[in-house]
């Protein structure tokens, strides 16, 4: 365990590194002598003025930005593909029932994290949730516990990190997983690794048959998520989201 | 659970045998904000198809075009459409003031018109960015003629790619707000053109006078306690708000009336549904200023002869571009582009060329063309409604009341939007 850690920490510092010498190159370019437009920024946005966004920590812009133009590649040639013919083959009912298997397995994270904020609510109701739903629910794939009206959470480690009071920490685009920021970064890592170890815990499978089941889940992930990069016709997406995330988890946190 | 009490009595209302079927509109919200935000609740609307098979594909309309790099995602036009099996007739839908071909009021629209038989075509506004990047000559939108040239030439393009294996009966368009307007100009080029030579052209809810429109969307935002410098104060309040909703809420997912019930929970004033309606429009203008003001390089929000990279921070562009309205952009900018071309052209000239009051004789003459209204449209100036009572005669539909596009989806409003076209 402890070495484990000790391997998602070096990871991590080696991350941190990385986006030191790749965080650069943001400037714009001059070309010709840079006449000053009809409504300069300096000008027209004075200091003590909020705005919105500004709080938001940013440092290491310029890898962010590369991350997500490689996200909208990764998600245009290999996701979305992939998705949609998943979505072709598989029939409607068994979509439901799959995404409803890994919803499931997806409460593990919401269970030791609502313990972890002292929620005895949450936690009681996910339980509940898990229990109802691995054994009547045939292991996950009929949600009988929602028809039981017990509601649904989701808690992570990144909000278990900020009920206790961590700050967000820089912004950061990760690979593939999209918008995050430090903290939630290391949460994302930390749910991973606990989730992870509980299932080999309770599962006895072939190496081959985690494969495929890690890949199906990041599949029914994709699936049910309708955010498609570069279609919102903002040339400010990566602001927007960037704001649109942090005040999402922030929501999160405090809900 | 309030929402859930809101939601069972809609039901109740709409399954009641209380509920007209006696020719009476009833349309729930009177309150012209209140149905410009929340528009239909799903009780209320048509019954649509949840899927029909759309497709988006892209095409290139100015070869020679250069690209800024910060636009390298969207260097091609891009389309949607769907065809039928056999024969039919096709109907073009442009989208209204920075809305994209793949946004919901158009997509809501594509269902409908295919769920009727139609092929469906469906364009960005003029003013979206795709639109400015790729299929605008000028690059700088909001010209009634120029824009209408834009679209006309972007139909032929994408008509080009479909005729191969389409058979279309006959051409209709139609658009909603600016898509509604800019509809208006095209059949009007049409009928020099010649292409499609459209049997039927529907306008859903058009300005009349563009100048009109834009001065009160500006004006909305004034709402804002503290005026447009509070912007951000007054963003972060209202994401407070929705907080709240988002808190109580006993789902992680609020489903599709979630707009509604956030409306039923933080008991919005019309100032602050204003001012919410005046933030939307601006955050398109911002766009549209922004990536028209970085096509031509002209130096009205970025400074000129600056090249931006893919890397650039465009953070402090946008917080100057929220800041400045439709207003500013025709002043600062539009205008100054035409005074260039031609220095006889006044900014009184300008303004009341972008009107259908400037091809009025055609409109009030040809059978063909047909609006959908409301009375209580926030985006009209006061009498500004009478105009198409006056020009369209029987031809125009003026509901009492939908606000802004908020009855669009309601199913008296679908109805009559098919059985125009199928005249």
């Amino acid at each position: 365990m402890l070495i484990s850690l000790d391997r998602v920490r070096s990871g991590i510092i080696a991350l941190i590194a990385l986006l030191g010498v790749a965080g650069c190159s943001t400037a714009p370019i001059e070309v010709g002598e840079p006449v000053a437009p009809e409504f300069p920024a300096d000008k027209v946005l004075i200091d003590d003025q909020e705005t919105v966004g500004q709080v938001i920590s940013d440092p290491w812009e310029g890898f962010n930005r590369t991350i997500y133009r490689f996200n909208y590649r990764f998600d245009k040639y290999i996701f979305l593909p992939v998705v949609n013919a998943y979505e072709t083959v598989t029939p409607d009912v068994a979509e439901k029932g799959i995404h409803n298997f890994f919803n499931n397995i997806r409460e593990i994270p919401t269970l030791f994290n609502s313990i972890l904020q002292l929620n005895a609510k949450k936690t009681a109701e996910t339980g509940a949730r898990m229990i109802w739903n691995t054994t009547l629910g045939l292991l996950g794939f009929i949600d009988v516990a929602s028809g039981m009206e017990i509601p649904r959470h989701q808690e992570d480690f990144g909000q278990t990190l900020g009920y206790w009071g961590a700050g967000t920490g820089p912004f950061l685009m990760l690979p593939i997983l999209g918008p995050s920021n430090v903290r939630d970064g290391i949460g994302t890592g930390v749910d991973w690794y606990v989730s992870k170890t509980i299932w080999e815990g309770m599962t006895d499978l072939e190496a081959w048959q985690d494969w495929t089941l890690t890949g199906l889940k990041a599949i029914d992930e994709r699936a049910n998520i309708s955010f498609r990069y570069y279609e919102t016709g903002s040339p400010f997406e990566y602001e927007y989201i960037r704001w649109l995330f942090t005040t999402k988890r922030q929501m999160d946190i405090e809900r | 659970m309030r929402s859930a009490t809101v939601f069972m009595l809609l039901v109740f209302w709409v399954s009641s045998p209380w509920a007209a079927n006696d020719g009476t509109y009833d349309y729930p919200f009177d309150d012209t904000f209140v149905a410009t935000v929340v528009g239909t609740p799903s009780p209320f609307r048509a019954e649509l198809p949840d899927k029909i098979p759309v497709k988006t594909d892209s095409l290139t309309i100015f070869e020679d075009r250069e690209v800024p790099e910060i636009f390298w995602y969207t260097d091609e036009f891009k389309y949607s459409y769907a065809v039928q099996d056999g024969p039919a007739p096709l109907v073009f839908i442009i989208a209204g003031t920075g809305g994209s071909h793949a946004g919901s009021s158009t997509q809501m629209l594509a269902r409908a018109f295919y769920q009727a038989g139609f092929h469906i075509v469906a364009l960005s506004s003029p003013t979206y960015e795709n639109f400015v990047v790729s299929a605008s000559s000028t690059s700088i939108p909001g010209h009634a003629f120029g824009d209408a040239e834009d679209l006309y030439r972007a139909m032929e393009r994408i008509w080009g790619e479909l005729k191969g294996d389409t058979e279309v009966t006959g051409f209709y368009v139609t658009g909603y707000s600016l898509g509604g307007f800019n509809a208006a100009f095209v059949t009007w080029l049409d009928e020099q053109k010649q292409i499609f030579n459209f049997r039927k052209a529907l306008l859903i809810n058009p300005p009349w006078r563009l100048y009109s429109s834009l001065s009160l969307l500006d004006r909305m935002i004034e709402n804002i306690p503290g005026g447009v410098d509070n912007f951000p104060r007054f963003f972060q309040k209202l994401v407070r708000g929705l907080t709240e909703v988002y808190k109580k809420a006993d789902r992680v997912d609020l489903g599709e009336d979630a707009l509604y019930a956030a409306y039923e929970a933080l008991d919005l004033k019309d100032e602050q549904l204003a001012a919410l309606i005046g933030v939307v429009f601006r955050i398109a203008s911002s766009n549209m200023a922004f990536t028209s003001d970085v096509m031509t390089n002209f130096g009205y929000i970025k400074p000129k002869n600056l090249r931006l990279t893919k890397n650039t921070s465009l953070a402090k562009y946008n917080q100057v571009g929220v800041r400045l309205g439709f207003t500013d952009y025709f002043h600062d900018y539009f205008y100054p582009y035409y005074k260039a071309l031609d220095p006889s052209v006044t900014r009184e000239q300008l303004i009341e060329l972008m009107s259908l009051a400037t091809i009025e004789e055609y409109l009030r003459e040809n059978e063909k063309i047909e609006v959908m209204h409301n009375e209580n449209d926030l985006i009209l100036a006061p009498g500004e409604i009478d105009n198409f009572r006056r020009v369209f005669g029987a031809r125009a539909r003026i509901y009492p009341k939908g606000g802004h596009l908020g009855n669009m989806e309601f199913r008296d409003n679908i109805g009559r939007l098919i059985s125009v076209l199928k005249q």
